[in-house]
């Protein structure tokens, strides 16, 4: 059983769980900071700046999400390789949509055809990675727009009363004092992000998903190197148990922050903690 | 090949009937658009069967979750939990080869493996078990005024539950509800991306998006298309909760109705 569960494939199915740890590392800040600059620009003084932010905000809810991860890697993708394309092979005079193809010179193709296997891979996952953050974006920057508002008036006031700028308003006292009316809506959507993993495998990246099917799956009983039958049942229990346990875990840390964060705040919950100490 | 030509061929397409083969190339506009608006019919099947059947097993799932007995309270909680806290898309997953495995052992189970019933069984749980969340929710804040008047009017079991408990749960848990049912709308294009086949290439919306998409190498037609259905469809959803939300509220002074607030979206 134990060497079983050590073949190279299963190794590759332990290391795709890194993978997903990782996406998780790298998209939360990501989207974090795409949803502060999309919630700064919905709140925005500058006319075209806030219509920017406000859109932003409003396509990406109200469309199912899959069809976003579907949708993104292809266009982003094409986009980066007509850039590439434009700045590269300047004297290209057909057009690139010829009929049902997207052609581009070879020096623009994104990765180069010649490199290794492993910048393929990458390239893919940071177009996953990027089609999460901007998804995750829209999201956060719902949520922030929401907490900024909820930041009390007089503070600001107070502070504009301080002769503060409108900056240093922004900065010094919006900012710090946010991310508790934030963080209800920003644990939801960590859990929401985590139950978004498993998309990955949509989106063309070799994740659990893929390795669970790969390594349950008898599909030539002939051929297989394991010896036993369909499993890929087993396979999805431990992977819905896994990510049970990921979100109880989340659950918990996230409890501990949010009691953290509430400790001296002028919340109904803040208040409720003082009275429990006192 | 006029439009209407292609809509009788194909507006019924994801049903099986009409033309039997996908276009190849040369798509049009029209194609595009007829194709994806058949596989609709399949959120729309998906989504509306989950909703109606879920609306009743989440009504007891609450009532299980915010009873005393541990018995009733104990399971409620865990179907919840299970539900709530793994991906849907690895729910579907599991579904998926539980039914075909069960299949090899009792045939009965064999139409579970298909789409229309084995991801509807699972649409089904999964959207009960937000939903009682939901009307769980709900219960906790039904007003204490409202039972301590059932109380003295001597109402207790059933004709309490019925005339007052029921409808002050589903008049609080309304906004939340509208959301999950929109969510759930979405949550439905999931389905024949994981495990279940589209025999035939019988599939939803999101299916014929992706064919044309992976045909043409041009997400920027399809994709818009799905969007507007969805947004369509969304918009329908919101309409007619909205007048259910009026009538439960009806017996309310005008300006104490609340109005509907939607704030869809999110993946589950």
């Amino acid at each position: 059983m134990s060497c079983y569960l050590t073949t190279g494939k299963h190794m590759s199915m332990y290391y795709a769980v890194g993978t997903v740890l990782l996406l998780l590392a790298i998209t939360a800040p990501t989207a974090l900071a795409f949803g502060f600059a999309g919630a700064s620009a919905a709140r925005s003084d500058f006319a075209p700046l806030r219509w920017i932010g406000k859109t932003y905000v409003a396509v990406v809810r109200g469309i199912p999400d899959i069809a976003f991860f579907l949708f993104f890697v292809i266009a982003l993708d094409q986009a980066f390789e007509y850039i590439r394309h434009r700045i590269k092979c300047p004297d290209w005079t057909e057009p690139v949509r010829q009929g049902n193809d997207f052609v581009v010179c070879t020096a623009a193709k994104l990765p180069l055809g010649n490199s290794p296997q492993w910048v393929h891979e990458t390239y893919g996952f940071m177009l996953a990675v990027l089609t999460f953050a901007i998804v995750f974006g829209a999201f956060a920057a719902n949520v922030l727009f929401g907490a900024m508002r909820a930041v009390p008036r007089g503070q600001l006031e107070t502070a504009e009363a301080y002769g503060m700028s409108r900056r240093q308003t922004f900065w010094r006292v919006l900012v710090p004092q946010m991310w508790v009316y934030a963080l209800p809506g920003l644990s939801n959507l960590w859990m929401v992000l985590i139950k978004a993993t498993p998309l990955l495998f949509l989106l063309g990246v070799e994740d659990i998903v893929y390795w669970a099917r790969e390594l349950g799956g008898a599909k030539q009983p002939q051929f297989t190197d394991y010896p036993h039958g369909d499993w890929r049942m087993w396979y999805f229990l431990a992977l819905l148990v896994f990510y049970l346990c990921f979100t109880k875990v989340s659950e918990v840390v996230l409890d501990r922050i949010m009691a953290k964060l509430t400790h001296g705040q002028a919340t109904a919950a803040g208040e409720a903690q003082r009275k429990a100490a006192a | 090949m006029s439009c209407w030509e292609t809509i009788a061929d194909y507006a019924l397409r994801s049903q099986g009937i009409g033309e039997r083969l996908l276009p190849r190339s040369d798509f049009t506009l029209c194609q595009q658009f007829t194709l994806i608006g058949s596989g609709m019919i399949w959120n729309i099947y998906f989504g509306l069967v989950a909703l109606v059947a879920g609306f009743f097993l989440a009504t007891a799932v609450a009532m299980g979750k915010a009873a005393r007995s541990p018995f009733l309270r104990k399971p409620a909680e865990w179907f919840i939990f299970v539900f709530r806290g793994s991906p849907l898309f690895i729910q579907f997953f599991f579904a998926y080869f539980l039914f075909l495995s069960l299949k090899g052992s009792y045939p009965i189970f064999s139409p579970l493996t298909s789409a229309w019933a084995g991801a509807l069984v699972v649409l089904f749980l999964n959207t009960a078990a937000y939903t009682g969340e939901i009307f769980y929710g709900a219960l906790q804040s039904i007003p204490k005024g409202d039972t301590e008047a059932a109380d003295a009017y001597g109402l207790s079991g059933w004709n309490r539950f019925r005339r007052v408990i029921f409808p002050t749960m589903l008049r609080l848990a309304w906004p939340g509800y509208t959301n999950e049912a929109i969510f759930l709308f979405h949550a439905t294009t999931l389905v024949f991306f994981s495990g279940f086949p589209a025999t035939q290439q019988r599939g939803d919306a999101l299916y014929y998006a992706n064919y044309f998409a992976d045909k043409t190498f041009n997400p920027f037609i399809p994709y818009p298309i799905l969007a507007f259905y969805f947004i369509l469809l969304t918009l329908v959803v919101i309409g007619v909760f909205g007048i259910i939300n009026a009538r439960l509220n009806r017996h309310l002074p005008q300006d104490r109705r609340r109005a509907l607030k939607v704030r869809p979206q999110i993946i589950r």
